[in-house]
């Protein structure tokens, strides 16, 4: 038995529906243009050429095979973590601990390098790439249980597990971890020594560093999409997202439901923090004593991926393709307008702003569309982002 | 550890706590406002950075401090109203398009460092106000009454917002409208203008709190808070929605920061073993949180956008 809200929509749509729905469906690809011409503004006020900008963006990001393999390559991490937004929010918890969940990962996976460098590929990387899992699933499952078991606002404790997560990664790499080899200016560089070969993520295209991981995002994607829509314990999360009260009487175990989820959303950011470091060019975890250092922001973007994609993994994986091409092509927009790549930060933090705001607008059209069915009316919250 | 211990180096330790406390304070206190309304604001770091680089910009052209902190100000407000169109009337999700400000205030003011500030200087620093007699109390007049107008202004803010919330009208439609919009909406209080107002003010408050911390370090750099908006978020729930309650918390992270700072020019304790330290207000936070969670009721409507005739 399946609740209303689950159902599929019937394939013959009445025209005031089927209006509705259009209009729901274009509010997202309108909120991304409103988004780029803010972002276009601003190029102007800087001086440069907005369609020279963009043209440099695009180039930079899809124009030729190397470009489009460090597009896929700098998706990886957005498409993990955003991944596991969609099983976190769709539990209707608002996880905003990415960036931690995928500095403990690495520091994990880092660190189980480090102990058995001399064990052969075939094991030592998906035993690394486990290692992150855990180590981003347990900063995860930590504010899971605080938000099932005591309520604790889930939003703060993930931001205030950053703030440990930072400092405990500066910790490990200026101390245990720390490479004793590497002076500069004031003593050890906080990093770890040049990792074991056997850890590296092999390269899946000669010359470019398209590696291992794009493959491996892809299918952890897919599964979350089965996950979700194919198995009973992904019908209980959407469930609980939905309603906890209706959860609860329905039989369903809440509590160990919400855990559950932000654990799994966690340890997807563990992994994607593991192919940070096993992918990356050094082949070491380094810290410049900042979050944004090690993760390039991905534990916010992911986030952004995820609402873009409608809390689906698999328009996930599209909306992470187009989002790394912004951040890619965002360098060769700096070198050839000399607008700084920062820009793109900006215009993603736009898209987010504008996307929650239409979103009101689309929660009252497809409350239309329904209307004229008579589902009855929709639930309030993220969990509307959901694409029928 | 005994030269922790001297007079001088202790006084002067508590005296940069209360100051390193008065952003997170300044921060914190504004989103109290919105929270006792029913608005979450988590955008508050994006908007003390571009507080702070406005203020930096302005305080760089003109040299006047006072001007600067207005600059803060100003554009506290300009994105307060942004905040408050998102949040009340389009009824977003706050928690979310938060995070969006956030990102937006981290990238543009990264950019606009690098193309208007070629040459980054430091500014002056605020003039130290002593309060006539009670700045000579030994050692009580050194934390306390030797501090900067903006410290003071900070701190003054905690009464007067508790006297604001709890005792006038103005307080009381803030509280009816975070509780139970819909009853405050029935007996004629305007729950969109009262909510545009809070948010108003905690962007005001948060716009400044960035030129504080700027006009504290000197120089504007790259995510100059470092996330100190979020933990005056959450400042606001470990006080449990009450102004003093914002004052301790601010005063634990000021003087954490301060013990911290301290110990490590004084090398009391390794560079790593800092690292553990500043660990510490985090955790307590997180601990924290989950005590008030079982204390403490959040606005009843906290996070939750007013709809008629729901």
């Amino acid at each position: 038995m399946r609740a209303p809200g689950l159902t599929r929509h019937p394939r013959i749509l009445p025209a005031g529906r089927r209006r509705a729905l259009l209009i729901s469906w274009l509010v997202l690809p309108s909120a991304a243009i409103v988004a780029l011409l803010m972002g276009a503004v601003l190029m102007l006020v800087f001086g440069a050429n907005p369609i020279v900008g963009y043209q440099a963006l695009l180039a930079g990001a899809f124009g030729d095979s190397y470009a489009l393999t460090s597009t896929a390559v700098k998706a990886v991490p957005l498409l993990l973590v955003g991944a596991g937004i969609c099983i976190a929010f769709r539990a209707n918890v608002l996880n905003i601990g990415g960036e931690g969940q995928i500095a403990m990962g690495g520091l994990a996976a880092t660190a189980t390098a480090l102990a058995v460098p001399n064990l052969p590929s075939p094991v030592l990387i998906p035993l690394t790439l486990l290692a992150g899992a855990v180590g981003g699933g347990v900063w995860g499952a930590i504010p899971g249980a605080f938000k099932a078991y005591f309520n604790v606002n889930e939003i703060l404790s993930t931001i205030m597990l950053n703030l440990v997560a930072v400092q405990f990664m500066n910790y490990m790499l200026s101390g245990p971890l720390v490479a004793r080899s590497g002076y500069a200016v004031g003593g050890l560089i906080p990093q770890t020594q040049l990792l074991s070969p056997n850890s590296w993520l092999p390269t899946l295209i000669e010359g470019t560093q398209m590696h291992l991981g794009v493959l491996i995002a892809l299918v952890l994607a897919i599964a979350v999409y089965v996950l979700l829509w194919r198995t009973s314990f992904g019908f209980r999360i959407r469930a609980v997202g939905l309603s906890r009260e209706a959860s609860q009487y329905a039989g369903i175990a809440v509590k160990p439901t919400i855990t559950w989820a932000m654990t799994l959303a966690g340890a997807l950011s563990g992994v994607a923090g593991a192919m940070l470091v096993f992918g990356s060019i050094s082949h070491r975890m380094v810290t410049d004593g900042s979050l944004t250092g090690f993760t390039g922001n991905a534990g916010f973007n992911g986030i952004v991926v995820a609402l873009f994609a409608g809390l689906h993994p698999l328009w996930t994986i599209v909306t992470a393709f187009l989002f790394a091409g912004l951040l890619v092509g965002g360098t060769s927009m700096q070198v050839v307008t000399g607008v700084p790549s920062d820009l793109v930060t900006a215009i993603n933090g736009l898209v987010v702003v504008l996307v929650v705001s239409v979103e009101y607008m689309r929660r009252r059209s497809r409350a239309r569309a329904r209307a004229v069915d008579m589902l009855g009316p929709p639930a309030a919250g993220v969990t509307e982002l959901v694409r029928a | 550890m005994s030269q922790f211990f001297t007079a001088a180096v202790l006084t002067a330790t508590v005296a940069s706590g209360i100051q390193l406390a008065t952003p997170f304070l300044l921060a914190g206190l504004g989103e109290t406002m919105g929270q006792r309304s029913g608005v979450v604001n988590l955008g508050v770091d994006g908007i003390m950075l571009l507080g702070a680089f406005s203020a930096y910009f302005t305080a760089l052209k003109t040299g006047n401090l006072l001007l600067a902190a207005l600059a803060g100000i100003g554009i506290g407000v300009a994105m307060g109203l942004v905040t408050a169109l998102v949040s009340v009337t389009l009824k977003a999700e706050q928690g979310i398009s938060g995070i969006g400000v956030f990102l937006f205030g981290l990238g543009l003011t990264d950019l606009l460092l690098l193309k208007l500030v070629p040459a980054p200087a430091t500014v002056a620093a605020l003039p130290t106000v002593r309060i006539p007699l009670l700045d000579r109390l030994p050692a009580i007049g050194t934390v306390f009454f030797q501090q900067d107008w903006l410290v003071y202004f900070a701190f003054l803010l905690v009464p007067v917002l508790t006297f604001v919330l709890n005792r006038t009208t103005y307080g009381m439609k803030i509280r009816a409208v975070g509780e139970n919009p819909a009853a405050a909406d029935t007996v004629g209080v305007s729950v969109a203008r009262i909510r545009y107002s809070t948010v108003l003010i905690g962007c005001a408050l948060a716009g400044l709190a960035g030129a504080a911390l700027l006009l504290f370090v000197g120089i504007f750099q790259q995510d100059l808070t470092n996330s100190e908006g979020f933990i005056a978020v959450a400042l606001v729930y470990f006080g449990a929605w009450r102004p003093i309650g914002v004052m301790a918390g601010s005063l634990l992270y000021g003087m954490v920061g301060s013990i911290v700072l301290t110990s490590k020019t004084l090398g009391i304790i390794p560079l790593s073993g800092s690292d553990i330290a500043a660990m510490a207000p985090a955790v307590i936070t997180v601990l924290a949180l989950l005590s008030v969670a079982r204390r403490f009721r959040q606005p009843a409507a906290l996070g939750r956008p007013y709809e008629r005739g729901t």
